[in-house]
């Protein structure tokens, strides 16, 4: 037991994988990345003009974030886990959680819309402070004036962004600096900290979904709501790493360090987070239709009616039953293009899960059949969701807008292209990380 | 076939690396039926003996969807035909109030026929295996590498199927008596 220092330390990636070349090229990818962003930030500009606005915006950011967000938990869970198979994609995953910086830049809209008159949350910021009497008074609101009010909303917008922020650069930087040192205690040191990272990422991200997709029908409650965006999120971001992987790897770059097995082993934890993610959505809706309380049921009133019962009905179909028989089988996941192909689509029905959360109630009036409003369980009561498919499906069509796919694919883009600046600036894999070669030659039985 | 009260020929390896060179060389000579006992899973052993894979994952999805087939039917039949009851204005049959229990029986009649098509397909439970008459084959949970090939196997040949075990690093080859 003579094990030195030097001993302990990684071998090098020579040693490890002769193929792989450890960075980017000077001046490669830069067209794709200036592309994606220039092109991303073009489409989210003129869905913000043309589309449904704030709204519209509100989606993609809350599509994209997702992603970002569930890209800090996918490293802190390898670290947690002290995972092996994941090392030589991890890097990919903290380049993605580095764009966080870039998102709050981003959410900077969402805080004019939130400032604004007829903005996204104005049904709460325009009634929190009324005084019992006062003319719009809603005694519901006012109840939880403690928590939905401007200043602390703008507090807990901070504290989510110092969180997400502080802790993505945390992982990123010091997997960095493994590659210099290849020195195994940083490895333990982030194993450390991710116990603690993972109980404030599921916190914050919880707040973060009641904050801006909840609030937006400040009477509506639900507990389980900050899960559902998690599942879809972490789905998206499984989704959305195989199709980076796949694109790297089309230019060269990963080679075996990323194979088929890796890419087997994201196809399953995206399968089973887009189970999850039923499973979640399932979950809640069974107990408030079970219940049937009219300011729980309110909130699925306003998804029944104008089309949105049939947007319901594609996610139960696109985001469960097509994925789930697609996926299920090893050799599509395990397939060069099928796996990409269901990929793109669960990317997309991400969209529409956020454009079903968010635009119904933006849309339609903000408050769900509660107190002195109670236009959407009347509508629902006297038979409006039992229109049929296709006629929910084009009155779907008549009030959606191109900008609630388009500013979520244009800030995916944005993203991407960000992701890309940051992946050209450090190794592609973490070089000296330990458990880097038990990573490439990982095989499923 | 020279005895017919042969199972087959065993061969002891020392190395994880020796089995599956050995499994190569055994499946270019052109035997099938063939099988490697390891102490821990080989990575591509699989392969290098050309095993087929198991039919397994189709029975588990048949009795999966058997599940959900059962499990409807049966809520349909007590909730909406045989004893119609009216809980909270919800229909008698209604589709929300059934998954939880579909769910659960899908799980169950997968998980079930997973373990015991499982038992079926390795012919399990059984008192004894012929293999177990090799005089190491005890070591086969701790160090060394077994690789049989059997008596049903069409190239197989008392005596010049041990000769070839030995040939590619086999050490204690050993016919083993059904």
């Amino acid at each position: 037991m003579t094990a030195t220092a030097t001993q302990t330390t990684a071998r090098s990636l020579q040693q490890i994988a002769p193929h792989v070349t450890s960075k980017v090229k000077d001046g490669d990818l830069v067209k794709a990345q200036m592309g994606l962003i220039v092109v991303g930030a073009a489409l989210t500009i003129a869905g913000f003009f043309t589309g449904h606005g704030d709204l519209s915006y509100l989606v993609g950011y809350m599509g994209v974030l997702g992603i970002c967000l569930c890209a800090l938990f996918f490293t802190m869970l390898q670290h947690i886990t002290r995972a092996g198979w994941s090392v030589s994609v991890r890097r990919l995953s903290e380049n993605i959680a580095g764009t966080l910086p870039f998102m709050l830049l981003l959410f900077i809209p969402i805080i004019v819309s939130f400032s604004s008159d007829h903005g996204i949350y104005s049904h709460w910021t325009e009634k929190w402070n009324l005084t019992e009497g006062a003319e719009g008074y809603d005694p519901v609101i006012a109840g939880k004036s403690g928590y939905l009010n401007p200043t602390f909303f703008f507090i807990r917008v901070v504290i989510y962004f110092a969180i997400w922020i502080g802790l993505a650069t945390f992982f990123r930087r010091n997997s960095i600096k493994q590659d210099e040192t290849g020195d195994p205690a940083l490895s333990m040191k982030m194993s450390r900290i991710a116990a603690p990272g993972l109980l404030l990422f599921s916190l914050s991200i919880t707040f973060a979904a009641f904050d801006w997709i909840m609030s937006i029908d400040p009477h509506w409650f639900s507990t389980i709501f900050g899960i559902t965006y998690f599942a879809g999120g972490f789905m998206s971001f499984l989704a959305f790493t195989i199709l980076m992987c796949k694109w790297l790897n089309s230019k060269g770059y990963y080679k075996e360090a990323v194979n088929t097995e890796h890419y087997h082993d994201l196809g399953k934890l995206m399968f089973s987070f887009m189970v999850f993610w039923t499973y979640t959505n399932f979950s809640q809706y069974m107990l408030i239709w079970y219940a049937n309380l009219p300011e729980e049921t309110g909130w699925f009133a306003h998804r029944a009616i104008h089309g949105w019962g049939a947007v319901g009905a594609m996610l139960i179909i696109g985001h469960f039953f097509f994925p789930f028989i697609f996926l299920l089988s090893r050799n599509v996941k395990r397939h060069s293009v099928l796996l990409p192909v269901g990929a793109i689509a669960m990317l997309l029905v991400h969209c529409l899960d956020m454009q079903f959360l968010i635009l119904p109630s933006g849309m339609h009036g903000h408050v769900a059949g509660h107190g002195g409003d109670g236009g959407a369980v009347a509508a629902v009561a006297d038979g409006a969701a039992h229109d049929g498919f296709s006629e929910q499906l084009s009155a779907y069509f008549g009030t959606i807008s191109w900008a609630d796919y388009g500013c979520f694919i244009g800030l995916l883009m944005v993203m991407a292209g960000l992701t890309l600046l940051n992946v050209r600036r450090c190794n592609l894999i973490p070089l000296r990380d330990p458990r880097l070669s038990e990573s490439i030659n990982f095989e499923n039985f | 076939m020279t005895n017919t009260n042969n199972w087959g020929a065993v061969a002891e390896f020392d190395s994880a690396a020796a089995i599956y060179q050995a499994c190569e060389k055994v499946t270019a000579e052109g035997y099938t039926r063939t099988d490697a006992h390891t102490p821990f899973p080989v990575h591509g052993i699989d392969k290098a003996l050309r095993q087929s894979e198991s039919g397994l994952g189709w029975l588990v999805v048949c009795f999966g969807l058997a599940g959900i087939l059962l499990a409807q039917g049966m809520m349909y039949w007590m909730n909406a035909v045989d004893y119609p009851i009216w809980v909270s204005g919800k229909q008698p049959y209604a589709w929300p109030s059934t998954i939880p229990i579909t769910f659960e029986l899908m799980i169950l009649l997968s998980g079930l026929s997973a373990v015991f098509g499982m038992f079926a397909l390795n012919r399990l439970p059984r008192l004894h295996h012929p293999i177990f008459s090799h005089s190491s084959i005890h070591r086969v949970t701790d160090d060394r590498f077994f690789l049989s090939i059997e008596a049903t196997d069409p190239k197989f040949d008392s005596t010049a199927t041990p000769k070839f075990l030995e040939s590619i690093g086999g050490s204690n080859v050993e016919i083993l008596e059904d």
